[in-house]
C-alpha cells in the first residue's frame, strides 16, 4: 500500500504548519502569531509523531523528541505572552525603557 | 475501521486548528486551540505515544491556553481590544499561495518517507541495563540526558527571562493575586481545590513513579502539579510567592541542579557526564525525576500565570 497509516497524521502534520505560517503571515495581532507559532509546531511534531509510527508502536527517540518541544514550546509562548503584555503596558511610549517607572492610572 | 477513525480525528483536527487560527475573537481562539490540543492528544494516543498523548494534553493544551488567555485578559484591561486587523488582499493572496506551495512541497516529501520505528530497535535491548521499561523514559533520561538536562534550563531561563520583564514599580509584589474576584466563583474554585489537590498530588506521584515503566514521567506529572496550583490559585488556596521568595527558588532550582549533581558525579566517579554507575540507573532516574517534577511544576505554574503586573490598589486590597 502506497499510503501507510502514519502518513495520515503526517500529512494532516504538513497542512497544520501550513495553515499555521499562513495564519502568521495575515494575522497581525501578536497573541494570534504566537497560536499561529503553537500551532506549526503542533504539525511538526505531528509529523515526527507520523513518520514514527508502525505497528508495533511509536518511535521512542521522536516521543522523547516531541515531548522536549512541547515543553519548549510552552516556554516560548507564555514568555512571548509576557513579552505582549508588557509591550502593550509601555502603549505608545515607545521609546520608554523597559525599567521606567509607570503611575498607576 | 481504524483508519477511518484516523482520518475522522484528522479531519477534526484541522477544522479545530482552522477554526483556532482564523476565528474573528481572540478568546474563541484560544478556546478552540485548548479543543484543538486536545484532539492532537487523541492522535497522539492513536499513535500509541501515550506519554507524548499526556504532555500535549497536560503542557500544549493547558498550561499554554492558561498563559494565553491571561495574556488577552490582561491586555484587555490594558486597553488593547484583540481587534483583527484585515490585510490587504494582495498580501493574504501572496502568503496563501507560498503557504500553499510549503504544504504541498512538504506534503510531499512527507509521503516519501516511510513510517516505521527503526529507533525503537537500538533502544530496545539497551533498555534491560537501565533497569526502566518505559524507553521514552530510556531516552528522556539516560541516552538523551543531555537534551532533557538543557531543556530543564530553558524553562527556568524563559521563567527568569518573564520575570524580568516586571515593570520596577511591582517587583516587590506576588506574580499577580490572581484570585477571583467573584465571590461564588471563587467559592467554587476553592472547594474544588480542596478536592483536587490531594488527587493531583497522588497522580503526580504515581505518573513519576509509573513512567519508568509504563507512559508518563516528570513532565507529565509537573504539569499535572502545575494545573492544580493554578487552580489553588485561583481559589486563594494557594498564595504566589514573590519573585525574591527563597522557597519558591529552591522549589524551582531542585530539579535541574539535582540532574546536574547527578550528572557531574557521574563523570567524577569516571564515567562519563550524565553517565550513570552500574547498578544505581534506576535508583538515579527515579530521583532526578521526583526532583525534577517538582521544579517543572513550580516553572510551569509561574510561567503559565506570567511576572507580577501592575494592579490597581483596589484588586490587591480585595485579595487578601
Amino acid at each position: 500500500m502506497l499510503v501507510e497509516g502514519g502518513h495520515v497524521f503526517a500529512v494532516t502534520g504538513a497542512v497544520l504548519a501550513g495553515l499555521g505560517f499562513y495564519s502568521f503571515l495575515v494575522k497581525r495581532h501578536p497573541i494570534r502569531q504566537l497560536l499561529a507559532a503553537n500551532v506549526v509546531g503542533a504539525g511538526v511534531f505531528l509529523m515526527l509523531g507520523g513518520l514514527g509510527r508502525s505497528p508495533g508502536g511509536a518511535d521512542p527517540f521522536a516521543q522523547a523528541l516531541v515531548i522536549t518541544g512541547i515543553v519548549i514550546a510552552v516556554a516560548l509562548s507564555a514568555l512571548g505572552a509576557a513579552m505582549v503584555v508588557r509591550l502593550a503596558a509601555c502603549g505608545d511610549k515607545d521609546e520608554a525603557p523597559l525599567g521606567e517607572k509607570r503611575e498607576g492610572p | 475501521m481504524s483508519a477511518a477513525f484516523d482520518i475522522l480525528l484528522c479531519l477534526m483536527i484541522l477544522a479545530t486548528a482552522g477554526i483556532a487560527l482564523f476565528v474573528r475573537g481572540a478568546f474563541a481562539a484560544i478556546a478552540f486551540f485548548i479543543a484543538f490540543g486536545n484532539l492532537l492528544g487523541l492522535a497522539w494516543l492513536a499513535l500509541g505515544a501515550v506519554n507524548v498523548a499526556l504532555a500535549e494534553i497536560a503542557v500544549g493544551a493547558g498550561v499554554t491556553g492558561v498563559a494565553l488567555i491571561l495574556a488577552c485578559s490582561r491586555l484587555f484591561e490594558l486597553g488593547d481590544n484583540l481587534a483583527d486587523v484585515r490585510t490587504p488582499l494582495a498580501s493574504r493572496l501572496g502568503s496563501a499561495a507560498l503557504c500553499l506551495g510549503f504544504t504541498v512541497m512538504l506534503a510531499g516529501v512527507v509521503l516519501t518517507i516511510p513510517p516505521g520505528d527503526r529507533l525503537s530497535k537500538v533502544v530496545a535491548p539497551l533498555l534491560p541495563g537501565l533497569g526502566i521499561e518505559n524507553p521514552v523514559t530510556g531516552v528522556l533520561l539516560a541516552f538523551r540526558g543531555y537534551d532533557t538536562l538543557l531543556e530543564t534550563f530553558v524553562l527556568l531561563g524563559a521563567l527568569v527571562a518573564a520575570w524580568s520583564l516586571t515593570p520596577d514599580a511591582s517587583r516587590r509584589l506576588p506574580p499577580t493575586t490572581m484570585v477571583m474576584t467573584d465571590p461564588t466563583s471563587r467559592i467554587v474554585a476553592e472547594a474544588f481545590t480542596r478536592l483536587l489537590a490531594p488527587a493531583a498530588l497522588i497522580i503526580a506521584a504515581y505518573l513519576v513513579w509509573v513512567g519508568s515503566d509504563l507512559p508518563g514521567g516528570a513532565f507529565q506529572a509537573g504539569a499535572v502539579l502545575a494545573g492544580a496550583l493554578v487552580v489553588a490559585t485561583l481559589g486563594g488556596v494557594v498564595v504566589l510567592p514573590r519573585l525574591d521568595s527563597l522557597a519558591a527558588r529552591i522549589a524551582l532550582m531542585v530539579g535541574p541542579l539535582t540532574f546536574l549533581a547527578i550528572g557531574l558525579a557521574g563523570a567524577a566517579l569516571g564515567g562519563r557526564f550524565l553517565a550513570y554507575p552500574d547498578g544505581l540507573e534506576k535508583t538515579l532516574i527515579v530521583t532526578i525525576e521526583y526532583a525534577l517534577a517538582i521544579s517543572i511544576a513550580a516553572g510551569l505554574a509561574l510561567l503559565a500565570i506570567g511576572p507580577p503586573q501592575p494592579m490597581p490598589n483596589n484588586a490587591r486590597a480585595d485579595a487578601r
